[in-house]
């Protein structure tokens, strides 16, 4: 039997080495080629009308002049009269023409009537409380619901739990089956309790959850000698992915579709489109070579991927193609929710952390967004906590890197930070004190505390709260933790030996820029102990064994298992063939710099070409699958940053000296991409901390700032120095390999808004920390005093 | 006469257009191809609204095509001319990502018509391959894993080749602000910056 | 983008000609880095682009110890900037135009089209109107997210703020701008090419449907003159600023002889402050008096809801640009 054990540490030619990624030529010399790219024979270009209005009934559609316009080959009328728009930028009537420009002029001919219905796009200011409508779902909330990315579970939840306002009958089943909604939850509305309470009002823009509890908050409240209180949060921000959302779909004949989409999801895209289409997915190839960002909004299929498809059908057969512009890529393409809370923490004067309590809200669309884990990795004994879902009008959530958790973190972070304060102790030696509520991660924190300090120069540098020193510009630290899950996904992996030496491996897996086609090649060259040119490999394509989506840092466990299993497998069959060549047992060989030996007696050698023609006429295919035998991946991470700010207490300007990343993910299959998921998670962080809003307009309904100017992002030089630290080596290592790219963007916001609040002496409560902020606060906290 | 000549149509018909200004048409040519007017004295040709024949030198090569005037560089670049390097990013010059080469200098050809931009050379990403060898930029960027999804890496790639052949040995501060005209938003401006000064040493 | 017909004449009289006498005919198209912007957005629907950058005389710079620095319209940011006449007569300027926008934007952008381009106001842009106005007729600006929107001349109906972080450079050295029109050349104080619209359909600028600006010229500046600029900029670069601040000084011993101040994107023009040059003028600079001549600048200043921390901005950069400007820093 096989032991599937990383390899130890002296024994690993490619895993842990600094290796640059495999399609870096390719990209840098313009020659990838991404969905945007793809130009396929005779192919039209999709444009789609969207609604103006936030909350709106579509009355009527004229589409009459459009379709007669020359070079228009396909019209599809996505939401018709009777239909409601729950947002500004949602998807109405979708055209197909020879090129944009006719596309362009056609959505333009289209003439849609709306009857405009109350709508919400704010959510800054702390709902009210009696705004609970826990009723009854009307069909609006219900459909709403559907349409946002609430699990079929979640939607299945709230039915049992709040009953419908209406009556599910057959002809309602009937005409929702037309439309794919799950048989699940056609069941679920078919069981449900029917309340027709009159005071039932269509919808509610606030939902608010139970009361959850742990310990006894009021008796920690009178047990802790200091009170913290503060209020703190974020707005939405959008993931503007630079490659925008789109696809092109064609029907190759009658039942088949290619799919050329951008996304984070090809084993699952075929489902997803399969059902919206009814037909089945066996009948969709999906393939997608490079993507250009998703930072999880680019999971689901989306109302206009299935249009391309219809539009596909209308014309033909035709290749159709809808890419999002700008505009609607930052409307509609995802926002991440808000998240704000009140909060109030109870201490001893020692620092040790007793009592909680929070009043949150945030919103995330028509689905409300997912209530942020509060408080955030310290477990304070006594809890009190209550989440306000803001239901509004903003577009549909969608995950962002480590849904909920910079969210919390912020929350979290900051308000220990202001206890800190009013305790005067330096905030690195609370979270040491009180790291045993870090469970079961506190060694890990302890161990990168110590390094994070070293770098940073935290214990040598840190003042307490106000920087002293004469003239406008400060200078302030700030600090926080964060952890996450990481275990590797559901993974597939066909590795071929063929005689003459060659490998090839096929997993229906995709690179979304995190080096996961080099990591592949890292571990399968390793195993066999052959160059990385020396293995062909075939990704982003449904017809190769089936993987996970690109979600939730779970690639790099999933598809290093099951190449590492898919590899061992192989190579032990090749093992077993040569060994009598060899005149050893398999289990003494070693397959090591292109050749395969006995390890004991290195001169009865064979290259590996020589070893693979013994296996005759017939290629070696084996199936490796994670999970499986062995401990190769896991979850659980915990990682530190710390950063460095300056402050212009004149102007308000915030900028980065620097930042520091310490952060473990196990075993790290490539230091170099690994390193760089770290650096581009703590700009990505400087960004939303320091620029990124979706600002919206409650009059009009619309997202003021849908360009990539008002929209504003962190630039080259604004992000400052940049230290990353991966913990690596014993303690850390023989945990397998654990995903990375949501961990470190968690704590950016949180480190940068406690730094400033150390520079100036006071807490800007909101992100981002523009200067506007900044200066409000200053003027707030003098006028306090004053 | 083109078919946009029918009213309701989203395009507007040449009739309409020559009403602007009461300028008489000098000669209105039967088949496609600009119409001249007599305008102070000389003859002017209009173009459009309808497909005109557009040259381009991309890459040393020419490429020619129907193309309507009001269709950017980058979109005939890369619709027309499947040059897909330059990406389409926010089409306002806010990001970068369509950056090439016009004359040598670095531009946005997202805001730049392919009609203006005849007779101009320019050069893509593409373009600066050296055959099958990567341009020493194109190196750098793959040695200091400066991309990781790769989209704005070409926009990128061209604007740091146009900033070092200004700035062969640049401040940080020069960098930051002569780099400043490109976002990444997997954000790998850390292996930029390495990529800068490991070509930018003295 | 809407389908447009396009000449690129030779003649600046072809060019008048072919323009339209009504705005939403015809546009000048010089680098094109905002129009063709606004086009993509619908903000503006040209049925013709006159590209005007084959003018060849409205190219290039001169100087002359008499009529001053003249900047040809289609001179780009990034020529004006590294131009020689105009680093050593007007530093100001170079240093203002080579920290607009990017590389990128500068090698297209022309210094007529730096003057003429649109509000970046984002109702504007967004297609609800310069002065945007909900059905009733009431400013979505003054119930809306005002942040950047201004705080001097803003007693309606605009609110939106001057653009250009170039304009009040030049005006802060007496620039004047020249145009042509069907009735040949004018010319003007820049100053007073800015102006406030009234009602929507209104443009912000004293220009004509059918004419064009040509060039800009800048008098020769006097002996003992010093001027700076500042920003309040959150960004290193490519980002649009919360307020700016130009100042020429005339020294006279140490006093201040006269003062230019001149912000921009606090008001739908570039605004040039009486209040803080008198409140120079026969001073000697210093941290106070600098601080002095801020408040006067902002005195008339007022919040429209979000955008009241603009105010101390404002102060902060006249005051920071007068004591670079005494200290002989440039930019
Ligand atoms: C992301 C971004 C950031 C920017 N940041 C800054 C900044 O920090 N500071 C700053 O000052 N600017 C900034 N700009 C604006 C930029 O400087 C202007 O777009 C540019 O100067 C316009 O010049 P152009 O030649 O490209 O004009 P065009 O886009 O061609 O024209 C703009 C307008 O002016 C008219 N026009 C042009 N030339 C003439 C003429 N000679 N006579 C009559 N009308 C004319 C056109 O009809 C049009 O209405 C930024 C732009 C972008 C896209
Ligand atoms: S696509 Fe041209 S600058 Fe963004
Ligand atoms: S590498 Fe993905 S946007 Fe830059």
């Amino acid at each position: 039997m096989p032991e599937y054990t990383w390899p130890e540490a002296g024994k690993r030619t490619f895993i842990g080495k600094r290796i640059s990624r495999v399609d870096g030529p390719l990209k840098s010399s313009g020659r990838a080629k991404y969905t945007y790219d793809i130009v396929r024979p005779g192919m039209l270009y999709g444009k789609v009308l969207r609604s103006p209005y936030a909350h709106a009934r579509v009355v009527s559609i004229d589409t009459s002049a459009a379709e007669k316009m020359p070079g228009v080959k396909a019209v599809h009328v996505v939401q018709g009269p009777g239909k409601e728009v729950f947002w500004a930028g949602d998807d109405v009537v979708a055209v197909a023409a020879v090129d944009e420009c006719t596309a362009e002029d056609a959505v333009r001919a289209i003439k849609v009537e709306y009857e405009r219905l109350p709508h919400l796009v704010v959510d800054a200011q702390e709902p009210k409380s009696g705004t609970d409508s826990r009723g009854p779902l009307s069909k609006t909330d219900l459909l709403a619901l559907i349409d946002t990315d609430a699990s079929d579970n979640q939607v299945i939840q709230q039915i049992q739990n709040r009953g419908i306002s209406f009556q599910a009958t057959p002809e309602l089943l009937g005409q929702w089956r037309e439309q794919h909604i799950k048989e699940e939850i056609l069941q679920a509305l078919q069981k449900a309790e029917v309340k027709t309470s009159s005071e039932t009002s269509d919808s509610s823009w606030y939902k608010v959850t139970g009361k959850q509890t742990q310990g006894d908050a009021e008796k920690g409240f009178q047990e802790a000698e200091i009170v913290s209180e503060g209020t703190y949060g974020q707005p939405v921000i959008t993931h503007c992915c630079l490659e925008t959302h789109g696809g092109i779909a064609e029907w190759t004949d009658d039942k088949n579709i290619l799919a050329h989409f951008s996304t984070q999801n090809v084993p699952g895209l075929a489902e997803q489109l399969g059902r919206a289409l009814g037909m089945p997915a066996a009948n969709i190839h999906v393939h997608q070579d490079h993507v250009g960002g998703g930072f999880g909004s680019k999971l689901g299929l989306d109302r206009w991927g299935v249009a391309a498809a219809q539009l596909s059908k209308k014309a033909g057969g035709k290749p159709v193609k809808i890419m999002l512009e700008r505009d609607s890529e930052l409307k509609v393409a995802g926002c991440r929710p808000s998240a704000y809370a009140r909060v109030k923490i109870g201490a001893k004067k020692d620092g040790t952390l007793v009592a909680w309590e929070s009043y949150s809200w945030g919103s995330g669309g028509v689905g409300g967004g997912g209530s942020p884990p509060l408080p955030y990795v310290l477990n304070i004994p006594h809890q009190v906590k209550q989440h306000t879902a803001v239901v509004n009008n903003i577009g549909p959530a969608r995950a962002w890197r480590a849904p909920n958790h910079p969210q919390a973190c912020l929350i979290t972070m900051s308000a220990l930070d202001d206890l800190a304060a009013k305790l005067n102790i330096n905030p690195l030696e609370l979270y040491r004190k009180n790291i045993a509520l870090a469970k079961p991660r506190e060694k890990i924190y302890l161990e990168e505390f110590q390094v994070a300090d070293e770098l940073m120069g935290w214990s040598s540098r840190w003042h307490p709260r106000g920087d002293k020193t004469p003239g406008p510009v400060k200078r302030g630290l700030g600090l926080s933790l964060h952890t996450w899950g990481g275990r590797g996904h559901n993974s597939q992996c066909d590795l071929t030996i063929f005689p003459d030496g060659s490998v090839e491996i096929k997993i229906g897996t995709q690179d979304i820029g995190t080096g996961t086609r080099t990591a592949i090649l890292m571990v399968a060259a390793d195993t066999l102990g052959i160059p990385m040119e020396g293995i062909k490999l075939l990704i982003g394509d449904n017809s190769y064994p089936p993987d996970g989506a690109s979600g939730g840092s779970s690639t790099i466990g999933g598809v290093s298992s099951s190449t590492f299993r898919a590899a061992v497998d192989a190579r032990d069959q090749l093992f077993a063939t040569v060994a009598p060549a060899l005149n050893a047992q398999p289990a003494d060989l070693e397959a090591v710099g292109g050749s395969v030996r006995v390890a004991k007696d290195t001169s009865r050698s064979l290259s590996w070409r020589e070893a693979c023609s013994k296996l005759g006429p017939h290629a070696v295919t084996v199936r490796g699958k994670n999970p499986g035998e062995g401990e190769l991946t896991n979850s659980g991470v915990g990682g530190v940053q710390m950063a460095d700010v300056s402050v212009d207490v004149e102007t308000g300007v915030v900028k980065i000296n620097k930042m520091v990343c310490v952060q473990d993910c196990g075993l790290v299959v490539n230091p170099k991409t690994a390193e760089s998921q770290c650096l581009g998670a703590l700009i990505m962080g400087v960004s939303y901390a320091l620029y990124e809003e979706k600002v919206m307009d409650q009059a009009t309904g619309i997202m003021l700032n849908p360009h990539m100017d008002s929209y504003r992002l962190a630039g080259l030089g604004d992000v400052g120095e940049l230290v990353v630290h991966m913990m690596t080596g014993p303690g850390y290592d023989e945990r397998g390999v654990i995903g990375l790219g949501e961990p470190p963007t968690v704590s950016p916001g949180a480190a940068i808004s406690n730094a400033v609040a150390n520079a100036i002496g006071v807490r800007v409560p909101m992100l981002p920390l523009t200067p506007d902020r900044v200066l409000e606060a200053l003027e707030n906290a003098a006028g306090g005093r004053a | 006469m083109s078919d946009r000549e029918q009213e309701g149509s989203a395009g507007v018909s040449r009739r309409e257009f020559l009403k602007i200004s009461g300028i008489a048409a000098a000669s209105m040519p039967l088949i496609a191809g600009p119409a001249v007017l007599k305008v102070a004295g000389e003859d002017v040709a209009i173009h459009g609204p309808d497909k005109t024949p557009i040259t381009l030198n991309v890459n040393g090569k020419n490429y020619s095509a129907q193309i309507e005037p009001r269709v950017t560089l980058l979109d005939a670049l890369r619709q027309d001319f499947e040059i897909t390097g330059p990406k389409r990013v926010c089409d306002r010059g806010a990001c970068g990502a369509c950056t090439v080469l016009m004359d040598s200098k670095a531009v946005y050809s997202c805001s730049v018509l392919a009609i203006e931009a005849q007779d101009k050379p320019i050069v893509t990403v593409e373009g600066l391959m050296q055959g099958e060898q990567l341009h020493p930029v194109q190196a750098a960027f793959v040695e200091n894993d400066a991309q990781q999804c790769g989209f704005c890496t070409p926009g990128f790639v061209v604007a740091t080749k146009a900033f070092l052949d200004k700035h062969p040995h640049p401040t940080p501060e020069q960098v930051h602000r002569g780099l400043g005209g490109n976002f990444c938003r997997c954000e790998t401006y850390d292996g930029i910056r390495k990529v800068v000064s490991q070509l930018g040493k003295a | 983008m809407r389908a447009f017909e396009y000449a690129s004449p030779k003649q600046k009289q072809q060019v008048v000609e072919l323009l339209g006498k009504h705005w939403g005919d015809a546009e000048v198209l010089a680098g094109g880095t905002d129009l063709l912007a606004l086009m993509k957005d619908d903000i503006v629907r040209p049925k013709r682009l006159i590209n005007i950058i084959d003018l060849k005389e409205l190219h290039g710079t001169t100087f002359d110890a008499k009529a001053g620095l003249r900047i040809g319209a289609l001179v780009t940011l990034t020529e004006l900037s590294e131009d020689p006449l105009a680093s050593k007569h007007c530093p100001m300027l170079a240093a203002a135009a080579s920290d607009a926008a990017s590389p990128q934007v500068r090698n297209m952008a022309t210094i007529g089209g730096n003057m003429c381009q649109r509000p970046r106001c984002w109702y504007f842009r967004n297609g609800l109107g310069l002065l945007a106005k909900d059905s009733e007729g009431k400013s979505l600006v003054l119930q809306g997210d005002n942040r950047y929107h201004a705080i001097l001349g803003n007693d309606g109906p605009a609110y939106f703020v001057g653009p250009s972080t170039v304009a009040p450079a030049l005006i802060a050295y007496g620039a004047r701008i020249r145009l042509f029109g069907p009735k040949g050349p004018r010319e003007l104080p820049l100053e007073k090419f800015f102006v406030i619209p009234k009602a929507e359909g209104e443009r912000e600028h004293d220009l004509q449907p059918n004419e064009i600006v040509t060039e800009i010229v800048v008098p020769p500046p006097a002996a003992n003159v010093r001027a700076a600029h500042y920003e309040v900029r959150q960004k290193e670069a490519f980002d649009w600023p919360y307020v700016t601040a130009s100042v020429v000084l005339q020294q006279e011993g140490d006093k201040v002889h006269s003062a230019r101040v001149v912000m921009s994107h606090v008001a739908p023009i570039p605004w040039l402050s009486e209040e803080a040059s008198q409140a120079l003028v026969g001073k000697a600079v210093t941290e106070a008096t600098a601080d002095a001549a801020g408040a006067a600048a902002v005195k008339n200043a007022k919040s429209l809801g979000r955008n009241k921390q603009k105010i101390k901005m404002a102060h902060v950069a006249v005051k920071r640009a007068i004591l670079r400007a005494a200290k002989g820093e440039q930019a």
